[in-house]
């Protein structure tokens, strides 16, 4: 079977889409040349109606593309970099998001906003590295992170077909990852819906996006000490939460990986459902960026600073070890 | 559009909000109201101008323009008391009014977000092959927004149909506008390279005229007009400047905004007889939509979030 890379996974869903719907349209910085690979080859098949490239006013065209959405078009917008979304937290949260309910159901609001490359790239530093999922989960907003090379595919397909705004974040760990894939067999991948990563029978470890790999390969590492299911939610919001009660009921433990500061992130989130709903052998953790972190630049503090095999390993050790005291 | 048309929308607007601040004051309207009593004349000149199929978007003083697009008093009431009958099913009140099937895309209670929401959608109706054009309502302190002039640049560079309103009242909330606007207003626009004009918004035929030329030129393909128009707001910012009884502007200030008042302006251009006959078709289209509003059913609280998502069903 021929390799499919993550990022180009999510190209393949941008050509398909524009391929089979007229209103689908992109538009970004710097997307004609395809500066992030993101829209490699999209702007010569489709030409500059379709792909269109934008001058820097990231709050101008966020709400631009609210706007077509309004009249019926399918925007897609692509942020170079995860920072940009603070920038225009105001248009996403703020009015798109919000004019369904305000206009009492008259209109829908259907744009896809991609970011390809959230969280550490390593060497980026503080204005480059964040991975603000949990932000847009907080307010409401559909939220995505793909894992694997398919689930790029299928959720992106997804978010662009979903009436509602949906912020699908690529994670920069995971863009290289590549897998054997049946192009056949590439589909959509519905919202909402989680998957088991990796089956297991003592503890469930929830992750998200290239923590998937990280968590599946702490899972091999343990196998001697502990058989470990991995669940990717693969959406942020809404969370698959009925999934997820499933694994934990097998499992009866629960650790979770995320990419967000600790305070108010998506792995608080899972321990609170975890504490309302779930019947656990053993107190859950979560493995977090520190509260408030930013990511400083030198290589050593970057990784220092992000959540990490080796913390995943102490919190699995310690909610084994939970059970015996 | 003739001139006893313009009349009876001005009057309309001023009755309809004259009435709506005596429902803030009965408590049938809940949160208060921004007044657009004294700026009438913009939104009757520019909507006259505009297709029924053409697009606006509104500002949080926006009761003005919704109705001179011609939606329905009795469901614009409706929605400031917040009744399921309302324009926006008592989900939206009065910073958000919208009315879709009428083009209108929705007042916006954050000051210079409409305009590039009106230009995104103004670019994609010449996309989908229509040929319709949208005005975008703002007041002087939205030209003061970083969004708002990346509007102007994107509008400008992709020739969009779409027609910039400026409402120059002369005050953003209590900050007056030479306080808040270095340079000039229209200079914000000519930067851009759109052509911009500052015209007398207490009048509504000059107004129109102006409206209907900077329409032309967008429906032709030759993109956005920037139109300043100024005019006085008589009334508050917003109604609970009655409680509060902020003072910023002179009675002075006030009785000279008042003596050039847009009702008694296009009031004037009519016989008298014709003029009483509108005030009176007014007022019973006033009476019998307040009496509908005010009959209509309050919202079932069990559906607050609804309309929120396209797929509720993910969300149980």
């Amino acid at each position: 079977m021929p390799k499919l890379s993550y990022l180009k996974a999510m190209n393949r869903a941008l050509g398909d889409e524009l391929a089979a719907d007229d209103r689908v349209f992109l538009l970004g910085e710097d997307i004609r040349v395809a500066a992030s690979n993101l829209t490699a080859g999209l702007f010569g098949r489709f030409g500059p109606d379709r792909v269109l490239d934008t001058p820097l006013s990231e709050q101008a065209f966020t709400n631009f593309a609210t706007g077509a959405a309004l009249v019926g078009m399918r925007p897609v917008i692509e942020f170079q970099i995860p920072s940009l979304l603070f920038l225009v937290f105001e248009q996403i949260a703020n009015q798109a998001h919000k004019l369904a309910l305000m206009s009492g159901g008259q209109c829908k609001v259907p744009v896809t906003y991609v970011v390809p490359g959230s969280g550490s790239r390593t060497g980026w530093a503080g204005q480059h590295s964040d991975h603000p999922y949990s932000l847009f989960a907080a307010v409401g907003v559909k939220t995505v992170v793909p894992s694997n090379p398919a689930d790029a595919y299928g959720l992106l397909l997804s978010a662009i077909r979903d009436d509602d705004p949906v912020v699908v974040f690529a994670p920069a760990g995971a863009l290289g990852f590549r897998e054997d894939v049946d192009f056949s067999t590439l589909a959509p991948v519905p919202l909402g819906v989680g998957r088991i990563a990796r089956p297991g029978s003592d503890v469930t470890v929830v992750a998200l996006g290239h923590l998937v790999q990280d968590a599946l390969a702490v899972a091999d590492e343990l196998a001697g000490v502990a058989s470990i299911e991995v669940f990717d939610p693969r959406t942020v919001y809404p969370l698959d939460v009925a999934g997820l009660a499933e694994s934990v009921a097998r499992t009866r433990r629960l650790v979770v990986i995320d990419d967000s500061n600790r305070t108010s992130g998506f792995g608080a989130e899972v321990l609170a459902v975890a504490a309302e709903r779930f019947d656990l052998v053993a107190r859950p953790r979560r493995v977090t960026r520190p509260d408030g972190a930013v990511l400083p630049f030198a290589l050593a503090l970057d990784r220092a600073v992000q959540p990490g095999r080796d913390d995943l390993v102490a919190a699995i050790r310690g909610v084994l070890e939970g059970d015996e005291q | 559009m003739t001139t006893i048309d313009l009349y009876r929308t001005v009057r309309l607007i001023r009755r309809f909000e004259e009435r709506a601040i005596e429902y803030v004051r009965s408590g049938e309207i809940v949160g208060g109201i921004h007044p657009y009593v004294g700026q009438e004349a913009i939104a009757a000149g520019v909507c006259a101008a505009l297709r029924a199929d053409d697009l606006i978007t509104s500002t949080h003083r926006g009761h003005g323009h919704v109705l001179a697009k011609g939606v329905n008093p009795a469901r614009m009431f409706a929605e400031l008391m917040g009744r399921e009958s309302g324009l926006n099913k008592g989900r939206g009140g009065s910073m958000h009014a919208a009315d879709f099937g009428l083009g209108i895309l929705g007042a916006n209670a954050i000051v210079g977000a409409a305009g590039s929401i009106a230009t995104g959608a103004a670019w994609a109706q010449r996309r989908l092959g229509k040929s319709t054009v949208a005005a975008t309502f703002f007041g002087d302190g939205a030209v003061n927004e970083g969004m708002l002039l990346e509007a102007f640049n994107l509008a400008a560079l992709w020739h969009v149909p779409v027609v910039f309103v400026c409402e120059n009242n002369g005050y953003a909330t209590t900050m007056p506008v030479d306080s808040a606007v270095a340079g000039s207003i229209t200079g914000r626009a000519k930067a851009f390279g759109i052509p911009s004009f500052t015209i007398d918004g207490q009048d509504p035929e000059k107004v129109l005229a102006a409206t209907t030329a900077a329409v032309d030129r967008a429906r032709a393909g030759k993109g956005p007009t920037f139109l300043e128009c100024t005019t006085y707001r008589f009334d508050a910012h917003h109604t609970f400047e009655h409680r509060t009884r902020l003072t910023y502007r002179s009675t002075e200030e006030l009785s000279a905004g008042w003596s050039r008042d847009p009702v008694e302006i296009q009031g004037a251009r009519l016989a008298p007889e014709d003029r009483a006959a509108v005030d009176a078709e007014v007022e019973a289209l006033l009476d019998a939509a307040a009496g509908i509003a005010l009959g209509s059913a309050h919202p079932d609280p069990s559906a607050a979030l609804q309309y929120l998502y396209s797929s509720p069903e993910v969300f149980s």
